[in-house]
């Protein structure tokens, strides 16, 4: 039982990891350029406050999530470990909310607004900012699951239905 | 593990408040935060008239509104604070109607439960809005898009204040999900408050 609840937490763990890495290293190295009249522009993760925002919780999961691997399993580190991830998760559910709202009006636009949607001009920026917000999305959900899991773990030998 | 820790959390037991009412005052607290962030936002709403064009000498005049639902974060702000709303107002009924129901101590891990995921929707929608804010407020000159807090300047303010109500009911749900575990995890010391 103990070693069937460490094998799946392991692989949440290492899904969760390989999500955010994945999301940090896609958001940091979407760059693109266009010329539009003689104007080149450049389109880089750091032009958009949302997504510097973005970045950082994402890479603070990183380096959570490889710790966490390795931490020995005594008690009140677990209850540590339970208590971290919630916080984790609601970072990275911050961090993709945020990212998704600026995104969304990058491929879209805002017409009331006169906002056009510029993944037209920059295409590869675009769509790397698009593969690293899927995985971030993926990680705040793999983070979730995990949640759920520990408290199922913890819960279920005190409510034996 | 919960069992065996405790007396881990001895350590936690000075803060956490034994009286019953005080869960009940945090929510009551959140659920106007919330709500008022959630009128705010529906109810924000302003129309200028811009002039675009002059013709000779008649000016030719446009009437533009900003209203919240032409943004989607703000729709996501919108429906998040009014979950939230009706989550802790549920949660308020269930401690008021406690001793007409009976839940068969199903009813802790519920509430922990349905906290933690109101307090990541919270934070979901407040933090989707306020980026959309700062875009609105300093534009994009990178993605050539402009500022409209100069033009809507009442709309902006107003949609702020909907931003930091939603922050402090934020906090307020952090602290209720925060005593929520707590009593998970340590259902001994209030038995005696089950019985209430």
């Amino acid at each position: 039982m103990a070693e069937t609840k460490r094998i799946i937490t392991i692989f949440l763990r290492l899904l969760a990891l390989g999500a955010t890495v994945s999301a940090t290293v896609a958001m940091v190295t979407s760059h693109d350029s266009a010329e539009v009249l003689n104007i080149k522009f450049m389109a880089k993760y750091n032009t958009a406050p949302s997504f510097k925002f973005y970045v950082i919780p994402e890479a603070i999961a990183s380096g959570y999530g490889l710790v966490a691997l390795f931490l020995s399993r005594k008690s009140w580190v677990d209850g540590l470990i339970v208590i971290m991830d919630v916080l984790i998760a609601m970072l990275l559910t911050s961090s993709i909310s945020a990212a998704l709202a600026v995104g969304e009006i990058g491929k879209k636009g805002n017409g009331h607004a006169g906002w056009l949607p510029i993944c037209d001009q920059v295409p590869k920026f675009c769509d790397r900012v698009t593969g690293s917000l899927i995985a971030g999305f993926a990680a705040a959900i793999v983070y979730l699951v995990l949640n759920l899991y520990s408290l199922h773990v913890v819960l279920a030998p005190l409510f034996p239905v | 593990m919960g069992l065996q820790s405790g007396e881990k959390l001895a350590m936690f037991k000075w803060s956490y408040p034994r009286n019953r009412w005080s869960l009940v005052v945090l929510r009551l607290l959140a659920f106007l935060a919330a709500a008022a962030a959630t009128l705010v936002m529906v109810l924000n709403k302003q129309t200028k008239t811009f002039v675009v064009a002059t013709i000779g000498t008649t000016p030719l005049k446009l009437a533009l509104n900003a209203k919240f639902h032409h943004t989607p974060a703000f729709v996501f702000f919108v429906i998040a604070n009014g979950l939230v709303s009706i989550h802790n107002l549920v949660m308020i009924m269930a401690d008021l109607l406690r001793s007409k129901f009976d839940y068969k101590g199903f009813r802790f891990p519920m509430v922990a439960i349905l906290d933690m995921l109101n307090l990541a929707l919270l934070s979901g929608g407040a933090n989707a809005a306020v980026f959309m804010a700062e875009l609105g407020k300093n534009g994009n000159s990178h993605a050539r898009w402009d500022k409209i807090c100069d033009k809507f300047e009442a709309y902006c303010d107003r949609g702020a204040g909907a931003l930091v109500a939603s922050f402090i009911a934020l906090a307020f749900m952090l602290l209720i999900s925060f005593i929520s575990i707590l009593k998970l995890v340590s259902p001994s010391s209030h038995i005696s408050n089950n019985n209430n």
